[in-house]
């Protein structure tokens, strides 16, 4: 009663393929713009946006690219967290020491990480399954050790770098805010792409690709070249994602935030949220941002200070819980929630 | 030359317990067809367990705490079972791939919960004396882990290709739902592939934790041991000790001989750039059985 597809008529070939072709969606798309851009700045504090929602917004980012390669294009990647340091470091090389533009140089990283994990998707023209997820392990661990021990790279100590001023137009970005709406700006944009994307050609492709990859070869789908596609675009997305998580979260580069936990909390991420759709990623990123804060919470109003060891075990095992919770009684993931309450939507009050 | 043949018997000793966590992967995957990333968390695990056994609640003798220790497996084994894998039989071999992700995460909690997160030394009791054989230098400790890790090979081996149950497993690894029709319990099948890969775990836990310390980071070694099974083909067990071997070797050659020019820290990636070259020449790796697949 309340979300209906019917009286929904398109009478020309725009309104055929827009992106939200029934009102509710788009009405609800334009709230939650509206939210994003008005609301969360002009009431959230500085702790909330610089600590919750920018981390929440680069996640999201970078598990919409594994979900790109994982849950449209049925290629596993365990080693995606290194696509994002790759992202990072570039991105503070070009600004910090060749003076390119902030937004130029975020872009640009993007680009060489997306070079990057095409390199290392070359194995999947020949192997995939399990295979292929050891091979992306393997860029893991490489890209890892090239980070640690090229000098010229990494600069300092253990691989970190501080973040310089950040300039756009000789604009100085510190504050939390103006950090959140450079994060959400690049979000919006590369969503916008990324769901072009995958509702096109491309992503019918990738999902040919997924479903079965043999059959999609016959029926003309040109298998390596989308496979190398998926790879590119999906490291694209990780490395702005990277870049933005040292630029506007972090405030360094530094190796130990894309190690291989964050490359297995990525892969749960997209499980939770639900493989193959954009809602997915965002309700997974945002869980697992939001659950050390919850759980934190939770505990602080029994303890004073809740030590560090106990919050990362509660954390692993409710994280791991849910994930073989998600598996066995939803397999979409979160994402399939919310077809769930909007199928309930378009009949109540009624049963049926 | 001596010097060369030390390095190399040192690797080969480490590319011995490379074998002995590959082999936990190997059998789990000929019985379920995915990778257990749990691998490394159960043998963190086990080794936690242990320690908590020997040294930290009950100060049990050695004997008694790697009964206790395997007691404690396979209570593991039947949780993994009966409650995270039951519910996703006839799902595709994804779920299940993904499903071990959780159950990695659940053990790693719960492990680190009930026996605390600093790292701990396990002492066994087994001389650590260095001897010389023809002027290579070898270690007491290194081969005592080598003689275990060659026994369980050999009577796994054994297992596999001469038992009734062996038999079985192997039946469904072939065919899940072959096996199901022909009347071989999966669950149970399953239930025992587990518990062997936990005994597995608990001996690799042993031999790693003793060397290195009982520690979160155990549970990479698991890590270490995915190239080796890639290198061996997955469902050939000969194939992943003589990959083990191989890359023991490799990596600690790498290491001493080209690690100075490079900057050192060659061993964290070797195994997996080893493992990459494999896959582009042999797809299935040196020993694997080639998938045919048809529309």
């Amino acid at each position: 009663m309340f979300y209906r597809e019917c009286g929904n008529y398109k009478d020309n070939y725009a309104s055929d393929m827009a992106i939200f072709p029934i009102p509710l969606d788009r009405w609800g798309f334009i709230v939650m713009l509206f939210v994003a851009f008005v609301i969360i700045p002009l009431f959230a504090g500085e702790y909330l946006i610089s600590n919750i929602i920018i981390p929440f917004y680069c996640f999201a980012l970078s598990a919409f690219g594994l979900n790109i390669l994982a849950g449209y294009a049925g290629q596993i990647s365990i080693g995606h967290a290194a696509f994002m340091a790759v992202g990072s470091y570039t991105s503070f090389i070009l600004y910090g020491r060749y003076g390119i533009p902030l937004i130029p140089s975020i872009l640009i990283a993007g680009l060489i990480t997306a070079v990057v994990g095409t390199f290392f998707g070359l194995p999947s023209l020949r192997i995939k399954g399990f295979y292929l997820a050891i091979a992306t392990l393997a860029s893991q661990f490489i890209i890892e050790w090239v980070i640690v021990h090229w000098k010229w790279l990494s600069g300092g100590v253990f691989g970190t770098i501080e973040a310089p001023d950040m300039f756009i137009f000789g604009w100085l970005i510190d504050t939390a805010v103006k950090k959140y709406f450079l994060t959400l700006c690049i979000l919006c944009l590369l969503m916008t792409i990324g769901k072009n994307l995958v509702r096109g050609q491309l992503g019918r492709n990738w999902m040919a690709i997924r479903d079965v990859d043999y059959a999609a070869e016959i029926i003309g789908v040109n298998l390596h070249r989308d496979k190398l596609i998926a790879f590119a675009v999906s490291t694209f997305y990780a490395g702005v994602a990277g870049s933005l998580i040292t630029f506007c979260y972090i405030g360094s580069a530094n190796i130990e935030e894309f190690n291989v936990l964050t490359s297995f909390a990525l892969v749960g991420m997209i499980i939770i949220g639900g493989l193959g759709t954009i809602l997915g990623s965002f309700l997974g990123a945002g869980f697992f941002v939001m659950m050390p804060i919850a759980i934190n919470q939770f505990l602080g109003s029994f303890m004073e200070v809740v030590p560090a060891d106990i919050l990362a075990n509660i954390e692993a095992i409710i994280f791991g819980g849910l994930i073989v919770f998600f598996l066995i009684v939803e397999p979409y993931g979160m994402a399939r929630l919310w077809h769930t309450i909007k199928d309930k939507l378009r009949l109540w009050p009624f049963p049926y | 030359m001596a010097f060369f043949f030390e390095v190399l018997i040192t690797g080969l000793m480490v590319g011995i317990m490379y074998t002995l966590v590959g082999l936990g992967f190997a059998l789990i995957f000929k019985a379920s067809g995915v990778f257990n990333m749990a691998q490394g968390a159960m043998s963190l695990f086990a080794a936690l367990a242990l320690v908590g056994f020997l040294q930290q609640y009950l100060h049990l003798p050695l004997w008694l705490a790697l009964l206790c220790t395997v007691g404690v497996m396979t209570i593991v084994a039947y949780a993994v079972v009966f409650i995270v894998l039951k519910p996703l039989v006839a799902r595709p071999p994804l779920m299940l791939f993904m499903a071990t992700f959780g159950v990695m995460y659940l053990l790693e909690g719960i492990g680190q919960s009930i026996w605390g997160t600093q790292a701990k030394g396990l002492e066994l009791g087994i001389p650590e004396k260095s001897f010389e054989v023809a002027g290579i230098l070898m270690n007491t400790f290194d081969l005592f882990f080598a003689g275990v890790a060659t026994v369980l090979v050999i009577g796994l081996v054994w297992f596999f290709q001469k038992t009734r149950t062996g038999r079985a497993l192997r039946a469904v690894s072939d065919d899940h739902e072959a096996a199901l029709s022909v009347g071989i319990p999966l669950l149970q099948a399953w239930l025992v592939t587990w518990i062997i890969a936990g005994v597995v775990a608990t001996v690799a836990g042993v031999a790693w934790g003793s060397r290195l310390g009982v520690q979160f980071s155990l549970s990479y070694i698991a890590y270490k041991a995915l190239p080796v099974l890639i290198i061996g083909g997955i469902d050939s067990i000969p194939g992943v000790i003589i990959a083990g071997l191989i890359v023991g070797a490799g990596e600690n050659l790498g290491e001493v001989f080209l690690g100075p020019y490079v900057g050192g820290g060659i061993q964290t990636f070797f195994p997996y750039l080893l493992a990459l070259i494999v896959l582009y020449f042999k797809p299935y790796g040196l020993f694997g059985k080639e998938i045919i697949e048809r529309v």
